[in-house]
């Protein structure tokens, strides 16, 4: 069984390969400067198309976590943690907090990006605490 | 400036059982409810000219309400099926509002109806769970949607200082309520060690922090307020209602402890002209513990970040300063998914008519009922009194 897999779609592909080549990809507006995720046709704050591919410094703050104790199919191992991260840049994603006792997880610590493969073409971000390195 | 204050009221209000009800399909759940629904109003289907009801999980149909309509074999002039998740229930009462001062409908049946708990395989109901973030920057993560309430819960606690036992004691409560409900899914009393040594789902939420997984149905009926003088029960009026919206995928949440429940009530109470204060009882979206607790606040009943201390000191069980969600809600009365609150709202009307028996709040004149859908996204509140002033 294989874990979930991203929707495949223009942006979602430009997205996923940076993650192939180690990219945490953000869009950044020419007209605004604001740095938005997830990827968007328009820029969400001034809706300009100005829009051009960033990558992202991959360092951000655990803005809140949870650890899974009841996994959402076989293919995912429990426990497992699901955190939002803020990233330098600004925006929020949703990700993992791996290589570390779920003990160890808590909101305000800083995390570093690195990649995980999802399946024979899919490569996505997930974070470790950088107290662990 | 023309309101919507006090032009409708509820005229007829039903659940069918509720639980476990293998005998039943949704569609049957949904027929049940209205049929019991126009008998407490004692009224006949000939009358009822407009529906509104909320596609089932477990029997979808492209055309709901005019499914349910033709079921039923009426012809409404005014008929939707309306999606908004746990929110649903209380955004289409001012639709239905609306069309009734507009004239567009005079008698409104509201009814909802699913079985999650019979209809639905398990693997159907974890593939339904799994769809719920955004398909191509959450659901890969293997979120549950224990978990997503989770990450609102553990900011609180991170922010706050707020605790477990807090959480804990909003599942007590509820089944406190229960407990004197007849009709609810889960009567027997827990206590805050149950909840904290029940198994960990997402931390930090227990199985008993999360709400049930039931079959159920009910119905109101709907009319203009002076239609309503003429009914069989005294009208339940509709004083105020409000909407508030922030994001859909909660990793776009602008903040993880203050949502748009703040908005939605106040929109609610400047309608009503009344104030948290004035509120005998409260209805509060209970799918997790920790959205009781985010309500608690941003309804304007304790500040912000008190919602803790609130549930400990002045109590929202029986006859606590506060009696929240006196049926027991999702939490031990039932959830059937998306027509969840319509049993907040059939409670409500009975609590206004001081017929709910052991459950009742003494001389309950004004209640406020709150919903929401989505994580934490999308909002709405009602404020139901009972007399116009």
């Amino acid at each position: 069984m294989e874990r979930i897999q991203p929707a495949s779609g223009a942006l979602a592909d430009a997205y996923i390969a940076g993650c192939r080549v180690g990219e945490l990809r953000l869009q950044r507006c020419g007209h605004c400067g604001t740095h938005q995720f997830y990827p968007r046709i328009m820029c969400g704050s001034c809706l300009s198309d100005d829009l051009e591919w960033a990558a992202a410094s991959g360092r951000g703050e655990i803005l809140s976590f949870t650890v899974v104790r009841r996994p959402i199919s076989k293919a995912y191992e429990a426990p497992y943690v699901v955190a939002l991260i803020k990233l330098e840049e600004g925006p929020t994603l949703m990700s993992h907090v791996v290589g570390c006792a779920s003990e160890a997880v808590a909101v305000g610590l800083t995390v570093r990006v690195k990649f995980a493969r999802w399946s024979e073409s899919i490569t996505l971000p997930v974070f470790t605490l950088d107290s662990q390195r | 400036m023309n309101s919507l204050r006090g032009k409708v009221a509820i005229v007829g209000a039903a659940d069918t059982r509720v639980g476990v009800v293998p005998d039943r399909t949704a569609t049957e759940l949904c027929i049940e409810s209205i049929l019991l629904a126009l008998a407490d109003a004692g009224i006949g289907k000939e009358e009822v000219d407009g529906l509104v009801t909320c596609n089932s999980m477990a029997q979808p149909m492209l055309y709901h309400a005019e499914a349910i309509a033709e079921y039923l074999n009426i012809a409404p002039r005014y008929c939707f099926a309306a999606g908004a998740g746990g929110g649903t229930t209380f955004s289409v009462l001012h639709h239905a509002a609306s069309a009734i001062v507009t004239g567009m409908a005079d008698v409104v049946v509201i009814a909802m109806a699913d079985s999650l708990r019979s209809g639905l395989t398990r693997d159907q109901a974890m593939l339904m769970q799994s769809s719920t973030g955004h398909p191509q920057y959450e659901q890969p993560y293997g979120p549950t949607v224990p978990a997503y309430y989770a990450l609102i819960a553990q900011a609180h606690m991170a922010r706050f200082g707020t605790l477990p036992e807090h959480f804990a004691e909003i599942a007590v409560a509820c089944r406190a309520h229960a407990a004197r409900n007849p009709a609810a899914q889960m009567r027997e009393l827990i206590t805050v060690d149950d909840v904290l040594n029940s198994r960990m789902i997402a931390d930090p939420l227990h199985l008993l922090d999360c709400s049930l997984v039931s079959d159920g149905g009910a119905a109101i009926i709907l009319t203009s307020a002076e239609r309503a003088r003429h009914f069989q029960h005294p009208p339940v009026y509709v004083l105020g209602m409000g909407e508030g919206r922030g994001h859909e995928h909660i990793s776009q949440a602008a903040d993880l402890t203050t949502s748009a429940a703040r908005e939605s009530g106040q929109r609610a109470y400047a309608m009503a002209g009344l104030r948290p204060a004035d509120m005998d009882f409260a209805q509060l979206y209970d799918c997790f513990t920790p959205t009781v607790l985010v309500e608690l606040e941003d309804l304007g009943f304790c500040a912000k970040g008190e919602g803790g201390a609130f549930v400990s000191e002045a109590g929202i069980g029986p006859g606590g300063r506060l009696p929240v969600n006196t049926h027991g809600g999702l939490l031990s009365h039932c959830h059937p998914g998306n027509p969840g609150s319509m049993f907040a709202l059939t409670e409500s009307v009975w609590q206004l008519r001081h017929t709910a028996g052991e459950r009742q709040v003494d001389n309950a004149r004004c209640g406020l009922l709150h919903a929401q859908g989505g994580i934490m996204s999308s909002h709405s509140t009602l404020i139901l009194g009972k007399e116009l002033g």
